[in-house]
């Protein structure tokens, strides 16, 4: 079933005019953050658990208190608009049909963090949206929620979008502020971490755009809503984005504990011509899969981990029985073969290694040995790559290798 | 700051203002280059930057045009060389491309009615067939995407030639 927590004002307002949006309740919830400790509010984002929506599931109370006590001057919030993660475009849909609320929580975040600069990067793909998000912090700033001594709260505030050139790479932390700085989106090394040293060497508050739009719509549930969904560490609603071979592709808001079954039948409409599904991919590209099996598990971050998968961005991509395994293995390694920004070696030789091992079992000439290299390669990768792309491309190769054995087991066959 | 090649090679005085309009709309800050380019390359005719509009930039902005080149090679939406006057980008992307399995494969199908294979432009210069990984529609797929435009469904034969049909 779905709900309408995070989702509540879509359609209900024109994204074109901060008049509407007020008329709805906007900026209700700066106006109260305002008069709140910021400590209280990211007190109360550590009771909600709410983690990082965009794949990496770090706690949000924990990563702004930290910001918050990080000393240097002119700090940074970021709002990771790049969504580069296949099967992924939940925030498409916030972007397009909520961007008022984007603004709203940007500056709450900004308040609570004591940051100065606020920075949307996002992906080129959007660019239609551009538009719409220009107007919305041209608007904020005539009514005085942006610039300087904002509600008489006498904290200044301003927010700048950029634009990504279709680089996948450029949703990593690192990647994405050299691509701010007007560079090359090649990640870096870390220490330094963003939190200390991110973008034109400011303090940096990285958060992705559902995350940062959860926290108006938290400030002003005084029931409870949020709370009453759940239990657990999956506290909340989550948005899903769901594609492939369903029927109604799309994104939804579900409270953690649905069931995949009850996602893909009830809110996508099932299976096209009800054929059988062969795998489910869970978190994007470099997320990890799981057969039929999965379908009565609910969707929670324990459950779903205990299956072996992840929630990651939240897209769910559903193949049906017409693509095999290694097809679809074989585009996911083609994916990331040509994402690899190719500055570090095991990533980009381990990703075109790797693909050419898949292409060499599509064709039926992979040894057993060529299987041991490849896991071997793998490893290496998610242990000694520069940045998360590197590090996570395998997730995908490994999940398969757990849930379909027998397609790896070839060297019996061919001795 | 004039480079040699900016005074060598003057852009055409029109060209110049439609520049400088995107640059203003920027706030002529170099940290939003690669916004700058996609604008910029969205005024050329092929969609691409040129040479000499890159040192044009470069001496308008005072940035060094080795950061212009580097992102042009780098971001995949960015093009130093001329691409066709509508580049059809195709999402490779698996969520699309799962949902072209039977029937009629999207490429094959534009490698066809365009007599040409991926990566290559048609004699007029009309149009180039490129892969991309991910366009960001996977709910309307299999999809393409030409000049910041969505053209979903793609399904059939019929619609496929409609749409090459319908551009201009």
């Amino acid at each position: 079933m779905q709900v309408h927590f995070l989702t509540k004002n879509f359609g209900k307002y024109d994204t074109s005019s901060i008049g509407s949006y007020m008329n709805v309740g906007g900026f209700e919830a700066l106006r109260k953050a305002v008069t709140m400790d910021p400590e209280k509010i990211t007190d109360l984002l550590t009771k909600v658990k709410i983690k990082g929506r965009g794949g990496a599931e770090y706690p949000l109370g924990r990563k702004w208190s930290q910001a918050r006590a990080v000393r240097g001057e002119r700090k940074v919030v970021i709002c990771n608009a790049d969504e580069g993660e296949t099967t992924t475009f939940k925030d498409r849909e916030l972007i397009c049909h909520d961007p008022f609320n984007l603004i709203e929580a940007m500056i709450i975040a900004a308040y609570v963090v004591g940051a100065s600069d606020g920075f949307i990067y996002m992906r080129a793909e959007y660019a239609c949206y551009r538009p719409l998000l220009l107007n919305a912090i041209r608007q904020a700033k005539n009514y005085g929620f942006l610039g300087t001594n904002i509600l008489g709260r006498g904290f200044d505030f301003d927010i700048h979008l950029y634009s990504g050139a279709g680089a996948y790479v450029c949703g990593e932390g690192t990647a994405l502020i050299r691509s701010i700085e007007g560079k090359a989106g090649r990640p870096r090394m870390k220490p330094p971490f963003i939190k200390v040293s991110g973008v034109f060497a400011r303090p940096t508050c990285l958060n992705n755009v559902e995350t940062l739009s959860l926290v108006p719509h938290l400030l002003l549930d005084d029931a409870g809503v949020y709370a009453s969904c759940g239990s657990g560490e999956s506290i909340g609603t989550k948005l899903i984005s769901v594609a492939g071979n369903v029927n109604r592709p799309g994104v939804f808001e579900i409270p953690f504990g649905t069931t995949v079954r009850e996602i893909l039948y009830d809110l996508a409409g099932g299976i096209q011509h009800d054929r059988k599904i062969q795998l489910i991919q869970f978190g994007g590209a470099s997320g990890k899969i799981a057969d039929a099996s999965i379908l009565d598990t609910p969707y929670t971050y324990e459950d779903l981990r205990a299956a072996g998968v992840m929630v990651g961005s939240g897209g769910m991509l559903v193949i049906d029985e017409r693509t095999s395994v290694l097809d679809f293995l074989r585009m996911n390694q083609e994916f990331f073969w040509e994402e690899s920004c190719g500055q570090c070696t095991p990533c980009r030789e381990g990703n075109l290694h790797i693909k050419i091992i898949l292409d060499k079992m599509a064709a039926g000439t992979a040894t057993r040995e060529d299987i041991a290299i490849m896991i071997k390669i793998a490893r290496v990768m998610s242990m000694s790559s520069l940045c998360g792309l590197g590090e996570t491309a395998q997730n995908t190769l490994m999940s398969a290798m757990k849930v379909f054995p027998d397609l790896f087991d070839i060297g019996g066959a061919r001795a | 700051m004039l480079t040699a090649l900016t005074k060598e090679y003057p852009l055409p005085s029109e060209l110049q203002e439609r520049i400088d309009l995107v640059l203003e709309s920027h706030d002529c800050d170099p940290t939003q280059i690669v916004g700058i380019l996609l604008d910029v390359q969205a005024l050329n005719e092929r969609h691409y930057v040129p040479e000499t509009t890159a040192y044009y930039i470069a001496d308008r902005l005072k940035m060094r045009v080795t950061n212009i080149f580097d992102c042009l090679k780098f971001y995949s939406e960015l093009s130093p060389v001329p691409r066709a006057k509508y580049p059809i980008q195709v999402c490779c992307s698996p969520a699309c491309r799962v949902n072209r399995v039977d029937s009629h494969r999207l490429i094959s199908t534009l490698e066809q009615l365009l007599d040409i294979k991926l990566g290559e432009t048609t004699y007029d210069g009309r149009f180039t067939l490129e892969q991309v990984t991910c366009i960001g529609a996977c709910d309307r797929a299999p999809a393409v995407r030409i000049n910041g435009h969505v053209y979903d469904h793609l399904d059939t034969q019929e619609k496929i030639e409609a749409l090459l049909r319908s551009l201009p």
